[in-house]
């Protein structure tokens, strides 16, 4: 028993900084570059994708003996953009500034890599409170890596941070940083400085092992 | 007419798929090191773009707001998206096998690509007429291929550049996306 419990902890873990899904493993590029010009809706973009990542992996590991394996990405996708519908009426409802803020990305969610990659990878494969843990834990990392570049971009693009106004560079903050380009330079600067950090080799290559057309890709003849 | 080529340049340069939108950024970062797979996928992406809004568009308008169901947007617009895909798949394979050996190993990873289920409900979302609704997809198909190929040159000159150990593969990639899209921003105010 106290093994299952530290593998349960395991997988709860490793999403948040071994296996972070957006700075180290390199998916979802597109809600990380795409609403992160303020760190709220960095939070909000990262807990949303939670709150779906939990719903559909909690489903597909539930129901993964009985999908047969030829129809399972339509059904996974189902499943996904149902959760999504779901999260666009709780936010429409109850935090309409939000919905408003996230705009499509919203919807795009559906065709996050992060949620199909875990539907493919893990839910599919293993039990449901397992399933339930790794969502939770790759939720918070995607949140926090979300966080992180929506902070330094508010921050030094707007100068504020969290409604805070930081005193020296509000007086001439640099617009590119909000702007599309600087959301490009802000990750490409976040993921050097992880490769830095990282002991490891980091990957060279997007993490395109995650996505379920991996091998489609690989025939493409660009992607490992 | 005037407002078709709005729709159609402001699709493709200044409200930019990838470099303003940021949408269908794994092909992008994925597919364009080479120029010709660059280009293929542009194809492959502007020709599922065009048929998404040709069968989406009338689906929405036709049978979910008569019924008041729009709020299934989502979910049977990507199931179409991804039958469709399929289906153009199949098509090809059996019916002009030249266009399938070019096209068809893209096709497949359409399906998951956030461009097309972006152009569609962009369409909607911006109560765009079926016509406009086409030339949209049609701008930000082309303008997707635009970018991958010009990206795709940049790639080439980046393989050959003397990198810092830390910044080599994906960081390199990225900063030079933020240089390519600071070129695009020079569109923006075109047409206000």
């Amino acid at each position: 028993m106290a093994d299952n419990k530290t593998s349960l902890t395991k997988e709860l873990t490793k999403g948040i900084i071994k296996e972070n899904p957006t700075l180290v493993m390199l998916l979802g590029m597109c809600p990380t570059l795409a609403v992160t010009t303020q760190a709220l809706n960095g939070i909000g973009m990262g807990l949303a994708t939670t709150f779906v990542l939990l719903g559909s992996n909690i489903v597909i590991s539930a129901l993964r003996k009985i999908i047969p394996d030829k129809v399972r990405i339509p059904a996974f996708i189902v499943v996904i953009a149902s959760f999504v519908t779901l999260i666009g009426f709780l936010l429409e409802g109850f935090v309409p500034s939000l919905y408003d803020s996230l705009g499509i990305y919203l919807t795009l969610i559906t065709v996050n890599c992060i949620i199909f990659g875990r539907a493919e990878m893990f839910a599919s494969k293993n039990g449901v409170i397992a399933s339930a843990c790794d969502a939770i834990g790759m939720g918070i990392g995607f949140t926090l890596a979300l966080f992180l570049m929506g902070s330094v971009r508010e921050i030094i693009g707007s100068g504020k941070w969290l409604g805070l106004t930081i005193p020296v560079l509000s007086d001439n903050p640099m617009l590119l940083f909000i702007m599309p380009a600087g959301g490009f330079f802000t990750l490409g600067v976040i993921i050097a400085l992880v490769n830095k950090l990282s002991k490891k080799k980091p990957p060279q290559e997007l993490g395109c092992s995650g996505c379920p057309n991996a091998d489609a890709c690989g025939k493409a003849g660009d992607c490992k | 007419m005037k407002t078709m080529l709005v729709i159609l340049l402001s699709a493709m340069l200044t409200d930019n798929f990838v470099l303003s939108k940021f949408m269908g950024i794994c092909p992008f970062l994925g597919v364009s090191k080479k120029l010709d797979s660059a280009s293929g996928m542009g194809i492959a992406v502007t020709f599922v773009m065009i048929c998404a809004t040709l069968v989406t568009y009338p689906i929405h308008h036709g049978i979910l707001v008569p019924n008041g169901l729009e709020y299934f947007d989502t979910v049977v617009f990507i199931l179409v998206i991804a039958l469709f895909v399929q289906l153009v798949e199949n098509f090809l394979k059996k019916c002009v096998p030249s266009l399938y050996s070019s096209l068809g190993v893209y096709l497949p990873l359409i399906t998951t690509n956030c461009a097309v289920l972006g152009v569609t409900v962009l369409n909607i979302d911006n109560n765009y007429s079926f016509g406009q609704s086409i030339v949209n997809a049609l701008g930000g198909g082309l303008g997707f291929m635009l970018a991958l190929v010009i990206f795709s040159g940049v790639r080439k000159k980046l393989e050959y550049a003397d990198i810092p150990e830390t910044f080599k593969g994906v960081p390199a990639t990225l900063i030079a996306a933020s240089i390519v899209s600071v070129s695009f921003m020079g569109f923006s105010g075109l047409f206000s």
